[in-house]
Formats: C-alpha cells, structure tokens, sequence
C-alpha cells in the first residue's frame, strides 16, 4: 500500500499507475503484479513523445490520395500515420479512415536514407567536359553547343551514363548547364525538342505543374503518362467519349454484386478495401476474376481463375447469357428502357453487301435521309420509332453539341418517342451478315462467322440497328434469322458461348453462366447496382479495348452504368485532379499562351528508343478478312506517321525543320504561316519528323524527368531506352525487324539521341543511376501542394514537417530557378520568337466534326487537300518572349481574364476569382497575381476550378444548361457560396462540390459515381450519337474488325517472334510474363526502402508455380535468370502453388539497384522488369478527327501494353557476383 | 468475485488484407532501433505457413506456455522453478536467429558515390547483425502470401495435425493472414517464468511489460511465451515485448497498429473479469473447455452486481461505462463470434479473433449454389476452402464445432442483410438458425461492418485521481466472495448453438429467404 504522494520523484500521472510497491505472487508461481515506481517506462513513453504533427500526404502515382500524419521531434521527421479525421461517409456506411499502406506508413524512412539525394550531382565525365568549355569559350549555350556538337567529347559522357562516377556541383551551376542546354537546343533544332515527362498530377499538383509551365512557356514536349502506362483504358474514349470516370471507393459499398476483374483490391487498392470487405457484410456478393490465387480472392464468393489475357472470352460469354436470357427469353422493362434511352442500341447502322453476304459499315445519319438536312446533319444520328416505324433524328447527338441549330437540343430527352430496339417482326427482311471473330484463323486478324440480322430500307439504305448487330456478334438466335448460330450454352463451336469460353479460358461453362446470370440477376432486382472493379490485370493487354468493351456490355445492357453502386470502376493507374480546370490552365501556362505541345507517351518513346526498328510484324497482321486492305503493306510506325499527318495524334518533334525558322521563312516570303507550312509540306521538302525519326535533326535532345522513374519503372522496352536513347551498355539480343514503307529506314540505328538527361529526385533510381544530372528534391513531407484522387472525394494539402534539408528544392522551386537561368541566357541567345505548332484535332470542341463518318482521306495520297484543322493538324502559332519566361512563371497571365477557361467544352468566366487571387497571393511586381511560391499555385488552383468553388461550378451548369436545355445548376446550387481555399485542405481533407468537370454528383453528400449526371439530367455522353456506345464506325475499326465488342486473344509473341530461348530442355522453361503491382513497393516505384525490403525478400523475386519450377529444378528463393529477346533479368524465385502453371509474375519495379546479380547470360546488370518488354502500337488509338475520336492529353493516344510478352526463365549458378 | 479490468482486443480476420501497415507503423513507432532489428512487436503470417518464428506454435519444441501435471495443477511447460533456473545459462528452448531472420541491411550510399566502373551500381544485403555481406534467404514474412509454401508450409504445427492431408496445389489453395501481437493474457506464462520479477502485468488495464530496469536477461519469458511474442533486444540483453503501446492508452487513444489498421478490423475495449477466477479457468481438464472457462471469468458490464462489485473495487464510471460500450464484450461474449488464439496454451490469451470466412469454392470444377436460382448467390459454409479443421487447430483447441459456429453466424448475417438490403425482407429463418433476434443482428452487422472509429475503439483514459482507490483494492479490499456477486445466474447460453442439444448442422444455404 502506498501513499502515491509519498513515492519521491513521480509526477501525478506517473503515480496513478503505481499501485503498489511489492510484488504479488500467487500460489503456483504466477506473478500478477509488480510495479516498480522507478518509472522505467519513461523509455517508451518519451519515444512516443513528439514536438508537432503535420498533415501531408504521399506525391507518388498511386491513387491513395491518403492523409497523413507525420511526427516530428526535435526537428526531425519520426514516423508517420494516417489521419482518420475524413469527413464522415453517412451513419450507414463505414468511413475513409484510416486510409494508407504499409509502403506509405514507412515513407519517412526516405527523409534520412543513405541514398537520399542530398545535392546536385552531375556524372564527372560531362562536369569536367562542360567546365572546361564554359571557361574557355565564356558562353554556356556555346560550350553547350560545342561540347555535344563534337562526337567524341559526346560519346565519352554518353557511354558513361548509368555507370556511378557522380560528383558534387553547386545548384547555380548545374542550372547553368541546365538552361545552356534548354537554350541552345531551342535555338538549333526547335522547341519541341526539349522535353519533360512527369506523370499523375493529381498527386502533387503544384509540382508537376511547375515543371509543365516553363516547358510549355518555352514550347517544350509534354508526355502524356496515362495512355504510355497502358492505364488509360482506351475503351472508355471509345464507348463514352471520357478518358475515364469511376466510382470513388465508398460506392463499392452501395454495391450488391461486385466483380473484381484483373483487380486485385488489396493490394492495389490497400486503403480501400476494407469498403469491399464490408459490404460483403450487407449481403454483397464478391466475384475475383484472377489468375492466380491472389490477395483478394480469399475475399470472393466465387473465384474464376482464366488464363491470362482471355478475360475478353469470358465477358463475351456473359454477355451470351445476358442477352440470351434477359433480352430473348424475357424483357426487363429497366433494362430496356435503360439501353434504349442511354445507349446506341436502337440506332441504324448501314449495311453493305460484301461478297454473298452483307457487313455492317456506318451509323445511317440525318444526312442519309434528305438532302437538306441542315446544320451538321452528318453527325445526327436515326433510331426508328417503335410506335410509328418511322425514322427520328433523336436531340443529344454531336451534331447538336455545336453550333446555333443545337442550342438547347443536346439532351437525351427522347421527346415521348420510344425507339425500336429492334427490327425483328418490323423489317422486310433479314439478312446475313459477316462479322469477324479472332478465336480461329492464320493471323491476328482472324477468320469469319455468319449471322443474321433483320434489315430495312431507310433513306434508300439498307439498315438494322445496333442492338440486332449485337445479337449476331454475340450469337443469341432469335426467331428464323439467317446464318450459323450456336446451339446452345453447350456448343463450343461457336462465339461466343460459356462452352466455347471454357475451352478457352478454363473456366467452366457452368460457372461462367452462373455469374453472368447472377450479376444481370441482382441488377434487375437492384435496379443497377451490380458492379466491376477491373484493374491492370485486364488493362494492360495489347488487346484491352477488346477486353473492356466485352466488361463494359455487361453493364451497360443491366442499367447499372451511372448508377450509384454499380458500372464499371477502372482502378488503373486513374488519378482524378479534382480542381482540374485550375489545375490544367495553370500547368500549361494557358494564362500566357494556349496551345501547349501535348504528346502521346508512347508514340513518342516508340520513335525515340527506335523500338519501331524491332518489328516482325506489320499492322496487316491485325486486319480483320473484312477490312479493306487500308494496312496492307504497313508497319506500326507508318500508321503512327499517318496519324500525325491527319491531324489525328500531335507528333513531337513535330517537323524535320526547327517550328521557329518555319515562322522566319513565312515572314520572310510574306505569306501566312500556315500557308507556308502546307506548301511546303505539299512539296515534300517539310516532312513530319514522325517519317524520319533516325534522322539527327528529328533527336529528341534534352529530357527532365521529375516525379517519375522511367528507367526503372515504366519505361517498357528498358533495353531500347539504354541503348537508343542513351548510348550506354542494352542488353537486348533483338534483331531488327520489317522496315517499314513510308517511315524512312536509315542502315545505321542511332546511339545515344539524348544530348541532356536530367532527373530531379529525392533517392537513386535507375532513372537517376543513368542521368546526366541528379537534382536532390525535397520530399512530400518538405514542400506544399495538394492531392486528389478518383478514389475518395477529397482535395487535401502536402505540408513541410520540415524546411527542405541538405540542398534539397522543392520541384516548385527547381523550376523557378531553371526559368530564371534559361531566361537569363535567352535574352542573348533568343529573344522574342516566332514558333508553329502542328495541333491535333481536339476532343470537346468543333474539331470533332472535322472528319465525317470517319472515313480516312490522306492528303499525302492525294485523297484530298491538305486543309488544317480539317484534313490535318491545324497550324497555330505563338509569339515566345523568351527572355520573361522567370517572370512570367510566377504570375497569371492575361488571356483567362481575356478568354476564361475551358475544360470539356464548358468556358469558365472567372473575373471575380483573380480579384480574390489578388487579394490573397498579392501580386508580382509586373502587377500579375502572384504564383512565386507552391502554396500560391495550390491556392489559384483551386480558386479557378468548379469543384472547389462553387461560383464556378454553378456558373459552368448555367453554361451547360444553355446547350443541353435541361435543368443542371441545381447540382452546384447547394455550395454556390463556397469556397475552398488552401488554407481548408491543410486544416482537413475537404469534400469536393459537384462541377460539370466531371460526370457523377456528390449532392446532397451522395457517393459520387460515374455518369450519373447524364442519367439523371439527360446530358449527352461525348459521343457520336450522345449515348453510350457499342457500336464504333470509324474506318479504322472497320479495319481491325472492332466495330462491335469482340474477343481477341493476347499476341501469339511465339509465332511472331519464335522461340525465345536456347532450346534447352529441361534447364528452360517458357511462360507468360506478367508484370502486376507489387505489394512491397510505394506504387509503382520505391521498391528500395529498407521496411519493404525486410518484410518481402530483398531484391527482385520473380513467382512461378510448382509445375513450372519443378521442371526446371529450381526450388523456392533459387537465383534464376528471366531472359527473351529484350533483355536479361536475374532475381530469386518464389515457388508458391498459388500461381497457376505457364504463368510466371516479376511484380513491377524491380528497379535495378538492390540487391542485382550480374547476368550469367550477358555478364553485365541484370536488368529490371520491363527489360523483358517491348512496345507494340495498336493502330486503333492512333485513331483522330472523328467525334469521340479526337484527340486530348492522356485521353487518347496508343498505350504502351506489356502483357502479351512471354519470356524463358532458366536456373542459372547459384553463386553471383555483383 | 474481484473486478479487474483488461484493456483487450479483437481481430476480425475475415476482413483482414493482410496489408502489413500495422506491422510498419508498429515498427516505425517502437523498434527501429538498434538491437531489436529483427523485432516486430506486430507482425502479420500467412497461414497456412510455419510462421515467425519459425512453428513457433510447436510447443512440443519450445516448450511455451502452461500444461497440467498429474494432480491437474498448472505448471509452466518449460518446467519449476529448478529446472528453469538450472537452465538459466543454457536455455536449451530459446529460438536462435535463424529461427527469426537474419535482418539484412544495404550499402544504400553506393548508389551515389560509386567511382566510374563498368557496371551499374548496385545495393547488396549486407548483416545488419555482422556488417557482413549476406545472402538472404529467410525474413520476417518470407511465406507471404504462401511464397514457398509448397516446400515450407507443410511444416506448419496446425497443418501437420490434421487428421486431412492439405495439398498445395493451385485449385485447392487457400490463404489468410494473421496479425499478431503479444496476447497479453490473463495468465501469463512469461510473467511466471521471469526470475528476475522484471515482468508484471499492470493491475489498472492488464497490459504485460518488462521492466528494463530489472531485467537481467535471462530469456526465460522468450522460451515461456508460447506465443513467441518476448524478444530481446541483442544490444541491451534485455526482453522486449509489445507494450500495447501504454502511454497512447493511458491517454485514451488505441493502440498504433489498431488506429492504423486500413482493414479496419481491429477493436479495442475494456473486459471486466473476475481474477479470482483465473487460475480456476486457466486449469480446466479438457483444453476444449477452456474457451467457456475463460468466457466466465469475464463479467456481464451490465449486471448490476457487477456493477456495484466494480464500484465497490474503485474502478470508476467512465471506466465501467466503457466496458458496457466494449466492442469485445459484444464480440467474444454477446456475439460470440470471437475467438482466442491457441486457448490450449492455457495463458487465458486477451486477443481474440474472429475467423475468416474464406467462402471460395473450387475454381475448376464449377460446383457450388444452386445454378438455377440466381438469387442465391452464396455458398453454403460446407464448400469452405479453409479446412475447419486447420482453424479450429488455431482456436478453439481443435474443436471444429465452434469455429463453424462462428462462420455459420457469418454468413447468416450476410444473407440477412442481402435479403434485407434489397427488398426489405426480415429473413426470420437466419435468426432462428444463428440463435440472435433481430436486433443483435444487425448491432453485429453494424459493428462488424460500419464500424466507426468510436465503436471500434472504446479506450477510457487512465485515471489520475482513482489511483488511490485502485490501490485500495488491490491492498484486500477486493470482493473475492465465492462467485462474486452475479456469478450464480451467469449462463452464457449457446448462441451459436455451440454447446448442448440445440447444435446446428453446418450445411446452411443463406441466399434470399435462405435456409438451413
């Protein structure tokens, strides 16, 4: 017993745990209590004893988005946990918090990290070059000039990339050197030849978007991420005319039928989860769609395990049953009316005869019907009335979405008709029609099957209707139609039903007919809340668009697209910038000038890393027997070529002439620009760099990443990029390949393109391991910006824990002092120029009438003229003041007072917005509302966006209500007064307010889900006929046989390619490769932090299944080596009867630098997991100038897909050297 | 009767991701320090897999925890205090470090000050023990997600006592994580085995530690802890353990790795149990029973003489408030759905957990729910991957009856709440079958599956100012009478139909209007 008071030297709290002074034992020998008044215990309480906790966040491609908190004591950075403080879901629904992962809450270990980047550092080789020809010549942008002009001194520092030998060097001169070489390769090659790539801005805002507005101020190339990370999921431009639109996490709630298709939630979607957990809880039923035993199938009540890359065959099946027997046998009235008021299901499509059958071409349009059908009659498209049999022209197709005639017509509003869905017992006819199927035939492009449909005649064309087209494809029978149609579930001879996707996916008929029965089931009796979570599982084949299209039936013939707990949710790679209009106007410095040099990603590294070089196959593989021929003879890359002279993709480095002496030749002869670049394009002598990209003066030149690990990340084809781009040691064994007809083939492949790579990062990357200079960056806990997500509804803040360390800089920063530096040396060198930019068709303006019907006419042909904006790119210029890029980068510029901004078509007006700016950010000395720090940025972003200002939003309604003539604004109406400020996103995560940015509605504190504005406001989708589409009429997707969800199997690489390997029986064994997200590595990236090393296996592993493993004899943790025509990777196998046999995982970012052997194959680095990969360009997302396909940043564009790739994997000596 | 309170947990593994934060946050907070490198207070096992360290859960090797002798009387496995202290030098129990890992450390600044070479340049393992280069070849989650079970997870203590040979083979795979940390348990068999009196449980929440102070190393608590759950800190030589994080619950807020929990599925409240009962719990013949003798031990927060017998104990009002709202007297007492981690132990454990319920078929063959009804979407508990045998094994000592008790309570709910969800339905027969009205069903589902932070974690601050009534009542004033008030009338009756006449099959369809 003890008087706490007596006991000498504890405090009050220390005392109240102190109840006794002796020990108590009981009988046997147990002791139950012993205190000691020591106050031992202060060690552990004074290690969870802190100064401060900061918010931030967590800058890396991932979509978490997560609120942390991070610890801070004695000015150091501790640790960090998740804030749980989200603003609340509802009573009835689980909240966000706590959101985070394992690889966020050891995020902090980086602060301090041995290999953290603590200066800049430049490879020793280029620093003594560049210093001693910056002394004596006493110009940098000469010695620049002179260094990389001279081939040896060149060569030395290229050969030296990616091989240590870094040292030191101060940040005033580094920027020197940095903007000699901006300035220099401006002058001599052209703008566009400088370029930056830095993906996701939604995880960092103001730090992407610092770097993105000097590079456009000066005319830079900017990579698109989405569509090269094969993320962007190509189906949904295709089917919705949106890049791509998803329920946040808390939707999967509302859910009671949820698919996890390619998707592996936990892992992927860690701080999520728990809301697919849950709702199993409320009666959900959970599907995975997996071919291995992944993380998330112990969570399913059916697990469906499909060879890789046949999800396609699968979902087709389904859509058998669907249509068979909620569409055949019996109608559900919701179904029904759904797919007749939301989807192009009843519309005409025209029939041709081809051969003794007939195949379908084109959506019939109002121009078919008169002749005088008025203003963009070529783009209204006609469905029959069931009522009245006679042809309508519906309000809410594209050619009511511009121009006067359409005012207060884009509307889905059917006006009390009611459209036939189909021609059966209406039609005169029917008709057999040919329809490609790609399970059977020598190439790609596959054979033919023959069904039926019932036809009429309207506006004196053969026509039928989507929805009958969609029953032949996918092979329902119905009463007495021509053509050969399955028997039944049970006939595996024909597409598409569950016996015939059983032999090909191994799933059984049965199964694949129950789910698909279940999940139309709980839709019909949900009224749509049956959903799909896919994920990169399915997305990053070559065939993917395939593959969602057949996911994207099955919820759009079940009414659950735009529905709250149902449709699709893409969890790839998809990360929402919320603020986006602020965000994208800022970024590309549209305040100063508009365009800017967007690029698709992947079109341009395909070029640059002269992976077109490798091809052994043409784009005519892919042809279906009913195209056209209009591949015949043509590789990938002259489709690419193609696609940039039609105006359909941007093509950086744009011409084989620098854009700015093309603007002193038309001044020089006196003729408009634009009249000088088509002549000189008519006659040949300009010619798109695309058409030549080995020529020298085509090189991309100078390349900043930040934000980003290309080399040890995504960058598919590593091999390609060491050797190509960069000059250093490649182990690709690849030989080169079919050269292609139009693009230019020059015998001696270019080593070393690059003249300047530069990464600007807080840790050592490959990326960082092979640049030319490493700029140490400051950390997501040391700078401020904002972050959003598609996952959750919030915008919130990044804040400094702690004042940027060692020389560290905030990416903001970086890019100032850059802006400062080149603009130094451009007032010498540059001056005010005159520069041409080649641009795209774009998406979301009157561009999309450019091209009608999609019919392809090649100026270079002679098929027409060339005409800009029309037949090809439009042709703008932009007066660059090159020596105010430093000032003008800290201040808003004048055309968003001039001419507001825009996003998706809706201008935005925002005068009293740069009042308020002014008032908060003061102003520059020029008198511009300031933007000189990254809260400065964070703030205008969000003021000048609908989402997290209600003015804006409401006003953009008001805008939208104009066109459509339906009631919007009332969305916004509920937060017109508020406004989010930077200041509230530090303070909390802050719910955004629903904007016509975006498609769903968090009104009235609903879950925001995809399209549920056009549901329920009757706004148009973005598309040719203002609904969801199934049917594509582009003459291209005639081509590859694409016009209506199909299933393509992955590549056949064996027969391409042939055999990988050496033919060693028994020590080799070949397999498919895939490459999923890792479960130890921040996203994508980060694999190196020593708490994931210690709970994976410490460097690259690689999973392969017992069969696989036992036939070569490697047992668990063995060192193997993977190895194809690509490259060489060594890492250790795990053997887990998890993976199914053939199948082999390297999850993805296994970067080079831990814990990797040198090769027994090459004797060099073993390389990292896309050293196996190779891009291959799909000719359908070079599609442009047509309605829904046209272009706009990481909307469209082709993706830089690795899954079709298979590989060799050997046991290799057990004892490595490093 | 004596009230005590327990600041206790529950995992619901069914909903756990088996995403490790818990194990990082964890790490961060309280071990990444020198000498405890290959420490993780929590860490989190793939099972089926021989876990860490390796089959710790063999107590035939380790010799952790209690067992009875002869007379029936409890004694420490690891032996009396003679022959513990015979082996004080040579503890012949005592995991060695490859029974953990060797933790691995990297040359990381080579990556920035490697000379000019011909390759590039990379990190190796390096000992973090030794310094020395490594190769890596076990660590603290090497089975994740059953990497290299086939050669390894056979070992597994839980799988090679089943009477059904498990197969790793892809269509027969099945998988769970299981987080752990120390179980601080009502009878501890590490406190017992501390020669050095350096370990005690806290009389005020029931949290075990070890006094740095005192303890002189001598590793008889790591051999004792069946659990595996004490290290020692190879720098000090002393023991270390969880300490489920004190100074966070004194101060009211959960335990790190529960607040970080992305799975949310960790709770944390208050158990009022009787200590005079412990011994006598802890000393049931059958290690089957010791499930229900540990259950009454605990006290109903909402008898009244309960109650007063707290009250009478010092235990103040917020904290008897707290145990009423206690989401682990709802989950291990009213629900029953909750489970401890190897009861056989005899240690009384004080986390508990809820199985998975694992409901995937076979993947090949296509069997399963009634294909002709599309409305009865689940599975019948009978089509399990996870053998009730291997999670009866983990915890209920064996006893399959129990753990399907619990899954078939699970899915009852989820088959309640669907019918409920969609047309309104009150799915009477689920009732009825899971042995719970209405109203605790859907209290379950909303704790199990809304589960706001507030419910979760039901921690009431420690007590400054009741300090020294607590101490009175430790000192003798405690209300040890025969029973304890409440006790006669204390009848735990068989809600999931456990025990008794009442069992219920384990064949039960839950779709729409299921039935048993």
């Amino acid at each position: 017993m003890t008087d706490i008071d007596a006991v000498p030297g504890m405090g009050p709290l220390l005392a109240a745990r102190t109840f006794f002074t002796r020990s108590e034992v009981s009988a046997d020998g147990r002791t139950l209590h012993q205190v000691d008044p020591s106050g031992w215990d202060r060690f552990y309480r004074d290690r969870w004893a802190h100064d401060k906790v900061v918010r931030s966040t967590h800058g890396v491609n991932c979509t978490g988005s997560c609120s942390w908190q991070v610890f801070v004591k004695d000015g150091l950075i501790t640790w960090e946990h998740q804030a749980t403080d989200y603003p609340s879901v509802g009573p009835e629904s689980p909240e966000y918090e706590p959101r985070g992962c394992p690889r966020g809450a050891s995020f902090s270990w980086y602060t301090y990290s041995p290999s953290r980047v603590r200066y800049p550092y430049v490879r020793g080789v280029l620093l003594e070059a560049w210093r001693e020809a910056r002394s004596r010549l006493g110009d940098p942008v000469l010695a620049w000039a002179e260094l990389t002009g001279d081939p040896e001194r060149a060569r030395a520092y290229k050969r030296a990339r990616g091989k240590g030998g870094f040292v030191r060097a101060e940040w005033d001169e580094v920027l020197e050197l940095m903007a000699a070489a901006h300035v220099h390769t401006v002058k001599e090659y052209g703008p566009d030849r400088v370029v930056g790539f830095s993906p996701i801005p939604a995880m960092s805002m103001a730090s992407f978007a610092a770097g993105t507005r000097f590079l456009s101020m000066i005319g830079g190339t900017l990579l698109s991420f989405y569509d090269w990370y094969a993320d962007l999921p190509i189906a949904s431009p295709q089917v919705w005319g949106d890049q791509t639109d998803v329920p946040e996490a808390a939707d999967w709630w509302n859910s009671r039928y949820l698919i996890m298709w390619g998707s592996n939630i936990p892992v992927t979607r860690t701080p999520d989860a728990h809301f697919m957990t849950e709702a199993r809880y409320q009666g959900t039923k959970v599907v995975a769609v997996s071919p291995d035993y992944a993380d998330n199938v112990k969570f399913a009540d059916d697990w469906l395990a499909p060879h890789p890359g046949t999800d396609g065959a699968l979902a087709m099946a389904m859509g058998h049953v669907v249509l068979t027997e909620f569409f055949r046998e019996r109608q559900v009235p919701y179904f029904t009316d759904y797919v007749r008021k939301y989807t192009d299901l009843p519309f005409l499509v025209t029939l041709e005869p081809r051969g003794d059958a007939y195949v379908p071409r084109r959506f019939l349009t109002a121009a078919d019907l008169t002749d005088d059908a008025g203003e963009n009659a070529a783009f209204k498209t006609v469905f029959l009335d069931e009522e009245t049999g006679e042809p309508r022209v519906p309000n809410g197709s594209l050619g009511f979405r511009w121009g006067e005639e359409g005012e207060g017509r884009w509307n889905l509003d059917l006006a009390g008709a009611t459209p036939a869905l189909t021609l059966l017992g209406r039609a005169g006819r029917a008709v057999e029609v040919d329809l490609p199927r790609f399970d059977e035939g020598a190439t790609e492009g596959g054979s033919v099957m023959r069904r039926g449909v019932p036809a009429t005649e309207v506006g004196g064309k053969l026509v039928t209707t989507v929805f009958d087209l969609l029953m032949a494809q996918y092979g329902v029978p119905r009463a007495d139609l021509p053509g050969e149609w399955p028997q039944g579930y049970e006939d595996a001879a024909q597409p598409y039903t569950p016996a015939w996707a059983e032999e090909i996916t191994s799933v059984p008929a049965a199964t694949i007919a129950r789910i698909g029965r279940e999940f139309a089931r709980n839709a019909e009796v949900t009224e749509g809340r049956s959903m799909i979570a896919m994920g990169a599982g399915t997305n990053h084949w070559f065939h993917s668009d395939q593959i969602y299209r057949a996911f994207l039936t099955l919820v759009l013939l079940t009414g659950c697209q735009g529905v709250n707990g149902g449709g699709w949710g893409h969890y790839v790679g998809q990360e929402k910038v919320r603020p986006i209009t602020g965000f994208q106007h800022l970024a590309f410095a549209f305040d100063w000038q508009r365009p800017t040099r967007h690029m698709a990603g992947t079109a341009f590294w395909y070029l640059a890393t002269d992976q077109w070089r490798y091809e052994q196959i043409q784009a005519d593989e892919l042809s279906s027997p009913l195209g056209d021929g209009l591949f015949e003879g043509r590789s990938f890359a002259d489709c690419n070529a193609q696609a940039a002279r039609l105006g359909w993709l941007p093509s950086h480095p744009t011409f084989n002439r620098n854009p700015l002496t093309l603007a002193d030749e038309a001044a020089a002869k006196g003729v408009g620009v634009a009249e000088h670049v088509v002549d000189e394009l008519r006659s040949g002598r300009l010619r798109f760099a695309a058409e030549d990209p080995g020529e020298p003066a085509n090189f991309p030149r100078v390349l900043t990443v930040w934000r980003a690990n290309l080399l040890g990340s995504s960058g598919k084809g590593n091999e390609y990029f060491l050797r190509h781009l960069l000059g250093a040691d490649a182990e690709t064994r690849n030989r080169e390949g079919i050269h292609p007809t139009e693009v230019r083939w020059r015998e001696e492949a270019t080593e070393g393109k690059l003249d300047l790579l530069t990464t600007i990062d807080f840790r050592m990357t490959s990326t960082a391991l092979f640049a030319d200079i490493v700029l140490p960056a400051a950390t997501w806990y040391e700078k401020h910006d904002l972050s959003s997500t598609d996952m959750h509804p919030f915008v919130h803040a990044f804040n400094p824990a702690i004042a940027p360390p060692w020389q560290t800089r905030a990416d903001y920063d970086v890019f100032l002092g850059l802006a400062d530096a080149f603009s130094e040396l451009a007032a010498r060198h540059l001056g005010k120029r005159t520069d041409v930019l080649a641009v795209p068709l774009a998406h979301d303006t009157p561009d999309e009438l450019a091209q009608p019907g999609g019919r392809v006419r090649d100026w270079k042909h002679g098929e027409c003229e060339p005409i800009p904006g029309k037949t090809m790119p439009k042709i703008v210029t932009i007066e660059r003041d090159y020596a105010a890029v430093g000032e003008r980068m800290r201040g808003i510029g004048p055309l968003f007072a001039e001419l507001g901004l825009t996003t998706k078509g809706v201008t935005y007006r925002v005068g009293p917005e740069l009042d308020d700016l002014r008032a908060r950010n003061g102003a520059t000395p020029e008198g511009h509302v300031s933007l000189a720090t990254a809260d400065r940025m964070c703030e205008a972003i969000l003021a000048l966006s609908g989402t997290t200002n209600g003015r804006l939003s409401t006003q953009g309604f008001e805008t939208l209500e104009r066109r459509t003539g339906t009631r919007l604004a009332d969305l916004a109406a509920e937060h017109e007064g508020k406004r989010i400020t930077f200041a509230d996103t530090r303070s909390r995560p802050q719910p955004v307010i629903t904007s016509p940015e975006w498609s769903g509605s968090e009104t009235g504190g609903r879950r925001y889900s995809a399209f549920v504005i056009n549901v329920e406001r009757d706004k148009p989708w973005h598309t040719l006929t203002g609904r969801q589409q199934f049917f594509l009429d582009h003459d291209w997707m005639i081509e590859l046989g694409e016009q209506l969800p199909a299933y393509r199997p992955p590549l056949n690489m064996r027969r391409h390619y042939g055999e990988q390997g050496d033919g060693q029986d028994g020590a080799e064994v070949t397999v498919r490769y895939l490459t999923p997200h890792s479960k130890w590595s921040i996203h994508s990236e980060y694999q190196d932090n020593a708490y994931m090393l210690a709970l994976s296996r410490g460097g690259p592993t690689i999973w392969m299944s017992v069969e696989d493993a036992a036939r070569i004899g490697v047992a668990d943790n063995d060192w193997i080596e993977a190895y194809n025509r690509n490259g060489v990777v060594v890492a250790r196998a795990v053997v887990s009867h998890r993976m199914p046999a053939g199948t082999v995982y390297m999850y993805h970012a296994k970067d080079r630098n831990v814990n990797v052997p040198l090769t027994e194959k090459s004797g060099r680095r073993g390389g990292v997991h896309n050293s196996l990969t190779r891009l291959l360009l799909k000719p359908s997302h070079l599609i442009g100038g047509y309605a829904q396909f046209t272009y706009a940043f990481n909307y469209y564009g082709p993706t830089g897909n690795q899954r079709d790739e298979i590989t060799v994997i050997r046991r290799r000596g057990q004892e490595v050297t490093y | 009767m004596r009230v005590m309170a327990q600041v206790a947990m529950v995992m619901n593994l069914d909903k756990c991701i088996g995403c490790h934060t818990c194990s990082v946050t964890c790490k961060q907070t309280w071990t990444n320090r020198d000498g405890v490198e290959y420490v993780w207070f929590n860490n989190v096992e793939t099972k089926p897999g021989v876990g860490y360290p390796k089959r710790y859960e063999d107590q035939d090797r380790w010799h952790g925890g209690w067992q009875l002798d002869g007379r029936g009387r409890l004694k420490l496995r690891a032996g009396g205090r003679i022959k513990r202290l015979l082996n004080l030098f040579s503890n012949p129990d005592l995991p060695t470090l490859d029974d953990y890992y060797e933790p691995a450390t990297y040359d990381y600044d080579t990556l920035i000050n490697a000379p000019a070479g011909p390759h590039t340049p990379v990190i190796r393992p390096k000992s973090a023990i030794t310094g020395r280069d490594m190769a890596i070849t076990w660590g603290a989650n090497w089975e994740d997600d059953l990497g290299g079970a086939p050669e390894h997870a056979p070992a597994d203590p839980n799988l090679a006592a089943m009477a059904e040979k498990v197969a790793m083979e892809f269509d027969k795979t099945f998988m769970f994580h299981l987080p752990r940390i120390c179980e601080h348990c009502l009878n501890p068999a590490c406190v017992a085995a501390c020669p050095s009196g350096a370990m005690y449980k806290r009389e005020e929440d029931g949290i075990v530690l070890v006094d740095q102070e005192r303890c002189r190393g001598w590793r008889m608590c790591v051999s004792s802890c069946p659990y595996k759950k004490v290290y020692v800190n190879h720098k000090t030589g002393k023991a270390e353990k969880c300490t489920f994080c004190f100074p966070r619950i004194e101060a009211g807020q959960p335990t790190v790795c529960a607040e970080t929990c992305v799975g949310r599925l960790r709770y944390l409240g208050l158990i009022l149990y009787d200590a005079d009962a412990v011994l006598d719990a802890a000393r049931v013949t059958d290690p089957r029973d010791l499930l229900e003798a540990q259950r009454r031990v605990f006290l109903d927060p909402e008898d009244p003489a309960v109650i007063a017998a707290a009250r009478a104990g010092g235990i103040s009002e917020d904290w008897i408030e707290a145990a009423r709202r206690s989401p682990i007297y709802r989950l291990a007492m009213r629900y029953r759905v909750a489970l401890p981690l190897h009861p056989e132990y005899r240690t009384l454990p004080m986390v508990w957990y809820i199985p998975p319920l694992s409901p995937v078929l076979d993947a090949v063959t296509g069997v399963g729910a009634d294909a002709d009804d599309p409305d009865n979407v689940f599975h019948a508990i009978t089509d399990l991957r996870i053998p009730l045998e291997y999670l009866a094994s983990l915890f209920s000592a064996g006893d399959t009856e129990v753990v399907a008790g619990v899954l078939m309570k699970l899915s009852a709910m989820r088959a309640y709440m669907r019918a409920r969800t969609i047309d309104g339905t009150v799915a009477t027969d689920l009732l009825e079958s899971a042995g719970m009205t209405a109203a605790d069903m859907e209290d379950m589902y909303r704790l199990l599956a809304i589960a706001k932070y507030d419910e979760r974690y039901v921690v009431p601050a420690a007590h400054r100012e009741d300090a020294a009534a607590l101490s009175a009542q430790a000192g003798g004033c405690s209300l040890d009478g025969d029973g304890g008030p409440g006790m006669s009338d204390f009848h735990p009756t068989g809600v999931t139909g456990r025990r008794g006449d009442g069992r219920l099959g384990l064949k039960l369809f839950v779709g729409k209007g299921g039935q048993a």
